[in-house]
């Protein structure tokens, strides 16, 4: 069993097109400003925070692959090159990437385009946007600008999904199939994205953007944050409700966390050492869910009642990202360590239509054990 | 816990089929697709479920979907909110249980792939969303519906079972790469016994898209054909219950073949062509044989990818020469898309499906319509009925934006 480490973080969102940007975002506390964006056929304007214009022009556009490439691809991209910019700055270019991009609605944008030139008349419809309207068109740029991919998939499902996605590059890393995995989950705007979360949770505020974490085995590659645990997919059915589903995962997250002292099995390297501060708390730090509607943010508040440690709520800032919002969760957990704040970091995943999932990344050389009791008895054995 | 998980086991364990359910333009059923494709009988006709009036292509697969569902543990209102695709992978899943002999379980795993997912209910949003005056009615219902997590949990809950699901959107590859990563969740121990497969429906934004891009055949869909002219659009689903050895021999199950054999990997050349010399497709190609303990010499049969445009047979023909070498003069090759269409993120899950026919019965699918050989094509196209011994056969799967999947089945016996 291989131990895993964040190598490094990217996130774009409202906040700005760097992780350093949402940090800020999230230190400083405050909602960030709303925008309007119209719809056809209805007057009433759906509330909406874009994604602001990058301060300089981004020099990944230049790349031929990007050229028509929609704007959930210019997240992804950004936010991967930034999670292996450390990696792809240090070691050589035979390192074999896996990508992984996790993604709830996808390239919404051109699907709405494409479909309106459809209907309009399907003859003079553009064969440029079609491709770009695909699950795997965001995955597919991305390996062109990386270009040492090695492995790649999209997946598709509620934000819980996205620990999916983290499960499976931690995977391919124990099965030594890739050097490092970058696990990306994204969303765009679009009004009808924007309509349809009306329909469905009325006080969101549509959001987009990326979240990426690249992860990878080597002590001294990392960020100084381990991957301690990842739960099983809590679905929901007619027996579970999402609220029962939400307990089950904090329940079992929970049972991941005891001391393990003296555990020392390979070293941290110099610089991540050196990137972890004396003074760092051993606190423990829950980085949640919870927006801005009651009604679905139940089944998190029951899940962690009892929860009396400091806690995040990114979508209170940023707004309702879907996936993209999972991300930023995971991401502002593991930056949260990094940056010698806490000592480990829980993440609850509660998606609105599919499952609960959580995770728990500790400081990589912190005393906080990542599982001392051995690995549980195969997850989804039926 | 997914993460950490149990060391894999030191083998690891063989992993069997022991159903399989299989819905496409030829008909319901393993019966009916297998006297089809056993006869090389081609499905396609006037597209009938949205206008093609103002497109290049007029023709299609189209399933003619039962006008009764069969009994499920779903109510009438769960069965209300099906579209076409969840109708379809409604019934594969249901044969493929059925099949199987499994009890309805808790916590068993299901790894779909898929293109489009309810993209019929996106459809209709779009379209109600832009009418005057405004209507909100079954707009949310809509919404829900279109994720293809909440037509995968309904499956479930139709099999009276609850568990993980997983989503792969690798477009046409997406059937063969939830194949491989079911496959691969049992051989490392973290499950089991899982579902696995494909579906999508046609739409008419993926008609009309393919039909922008000119990829749609205006004659006939003839993979590998000199004269090809494109492919041709289906819709359909596939699932295969996938289980450990131990575990079917522990419940006398009947077994219908053993997955050997999983290879990925991305072609980075462009979002929609292949590379011309194939590199990818020879990359998962020689990983599924070097996994499975095979070589081209081994394999009885192989299910190409064969879309039938032009750069796809070509480099699929070029990389299928290379992997083979001097074996390629005497493999037998086919596309099943000559005679059911392109599934798109069913594809891989079915071509799987009817490989494992041709494994339990013994005959190759023909693709009747193919007349004059590509020159790139260095084996033989099958073109006729005709029974065979079968014992491995290798089918391959391709996607917009390079992600591939090659699978091995053996015959079981």
């Amino acid at each position: 069993m291989s131990r895993i480490f964040v190598a490094g973080m990217g996130a774009v969102s409202p906040a700005g097109w760097k992780l350093a940007d949402l940090r800020q975002a999230l230190r400083n506390g405050e909602p960030l400003p709303v925008q309007t964006l119209q719809r056809p056929g209805w007057q009433k304007p759906l509330r909406t925070r874009p994604i602001p214009n990058p301060a300089e022009r981004l020099e990944f556009l230049a790349h031929p692959r990007l050229r028509r490439a929609s704007p959930i691809t210019h997240y992804v991209v950004a936010a991967a090159l930034e999670a292996t910019a450390g990696l792809r700055a240090s070691r050589d270019s035979n390192l074999r990437l896996g990508l992984v991009i996790c993604l709830q609605s996808g390239c919404v944008n051109y699907s709405c385009r494409f479909f309106e030139e459809t209907l309009k008349d399907p003859a003079t419809a553009s064969p440029l946007l079609f491709p770009e309207t695909v699950f795997a068109a965001p995955a597919s740029h991305l390996a062109a600008v990386l270009g040492n991919i090695s492995l790649a998939s999209s997946l598709v499902g509620d934000p819980a999904a996205f620990l999916q996605g983290v499960a499976l590059g931690a995977q391919w890393l124990e099965e030594n199939r890739v050097d490092a995995c970058v696990i990306i989950g994204a969303e765009e705007i679009n009004w009808i994205l924007a309509d349809a979360l009306w329909h469905l949770e009325r006080p969101a505020i549509l959001t987009a953007g990326a979240g990426a974490l690249c992860l990878c085995r080597e002590p001294e590659w990392s960020t100084g944050v381990e991957l301690a645990a990842i739960t099983d997919a809590h679905t929901w059915s007619s027996r579970k409700n999402r609220t029962q589903a939400a307990c089950a995962m904090r329940e079992q997250l929970s049972q991941s966390v005891f001391l393990k002292p003296g555990r020392a099995e390979r070293p941290l390297g110099p610089a991540a050492q050196q990137r972890r501060p004396a003074t760092a708390r051993d606190s423990e730090l829950l980085c949640d869910g919870i927006g801005s509607s009651p009604r679905v943010d139940a089944a998190e508040f029951a899940a962690w009642r009892d929860w009396t440690g400091p806690r995040l709520s990114p979508k209170r800032i940023l707004g309702e990202g879907l996936m993209a919002a999972a991300a930023w969760q995971c991401v502002a957990a593991c930056d949260a360590i990094a940056g010698g704040s806490f000592a480990a970091a829980h993440v609850a995943l509660i998606g609105p239509n599919q499952q609960a999932m959580g995770a728990r990344f500790v400081r990589g050389d912190s005393d906080i054990s990542r599982l001392s009791a051995g690995p549980s008895p195969g997850n989804i054995r039926a | 816990m997914l993460f950490p998980t149990t060391s894999p086991p030191e083998t690891p364990p063989r992993v069997v089929i022991t159903g399989a359910g299989i819905i496409t333009a030829l008909g319901p059923g393993w019966k009916t697709n297998a006297a089809g494709f056993r006869t090389g009988r081609t499905a396609f006709g006037p597209v009938s479920l949205f206008d093609v009036s103002r497109q290049r292509a007029k023709q299609a697969a189209e399933v003619d979907l039962p006008v009764a569902l069969p009994s499920t543990r779903l109510s009438a209102k769960q069965i209300a909110r099906l579209d076409r695709a969840g109708v379809m992978l409604l019934l594969a899943i249901q044969e493929a249980w059925q099949q199987s002999g499994w009890e309805p379980a808790e916590n068993l795993p299901l790894v779909l792939g898929t293109t489009a997912g309810g993209m019929s209910f996106g459809e209709a949003y779009f379209r109600q969303a832009v009418q005057a005056p405004h209507d909100h009615r079954h707009q949310a219902t809509r919404a829900i519906h279109y994720q293809p997590q909440v037509q995968a949990l309904l499956a479930l809950e139709a099999l009276g079972s609850t568990g993980p699901v997983t989503i792969v959107s690798n477009a046409c590859a997406s059937g063969g790469n939830a194949i491989g990563h079911a496959w691969e969740l049992i051989r490392y121990g973290q499950a089991e016994r899982v579902l696995t497969g494909g579906y999508d429906a046609l739409t008419q934004l993926v008609f009309s898209g393919f039909d922008a891009l000119q990829a749609l055949s205006t004659t006939v869909c003839r993979p590998f054909d000199a004269r090809r002219d494109g492919l041709a659009l289906g819709e359909g689903a596939a699932v295969m219950a996938l289980e450990t050895l131990e575990s079917a021999r522990r419940r006398d199950a009947t077994i219908l073949g053993e997955l050997i054999g999983y290879g990925t990997s991305i072609d980075q050349h462009h979002l929609t062509q292949p590379h011309p010399r194939g590199d990818a497709t020879l990359t998962v190609m020689k990983q599924a044989c070097a996994v499975a303990g095979v070589t081209p010499d081994d394999i009885d049969y192989l299910n190409a990818h064969g879309t039938g445009t032009a750069l796809n047979d070509s480099s699929e023909a070029i990389a299928i020469g290379h992997w083979a070498g001097p074996r390629a003069a005497t493999l037998p090759v086919s596309s099943t898309k000559a005679d059911i269409g392109h599934l798109l993120g069913a594809a891989g899950a079915v071509e799987a499906v009817i490989c494992l026919m041709t494994l339990c019965e013994q005959w190759l699918p023909p693709e009747t319509m193919f007349e004059v050989p590509d020159p790139a094509c260095r084996f033989p196209i099958v073109h006729k009925p005709q029974d065979a011994r079968v014992n491995v056969v290798l089918s391959n799967s391709f996607g917009f934006g390079g992600v591939n999947a090659s699978l091995i089945l053996r015959r079981w016996a």
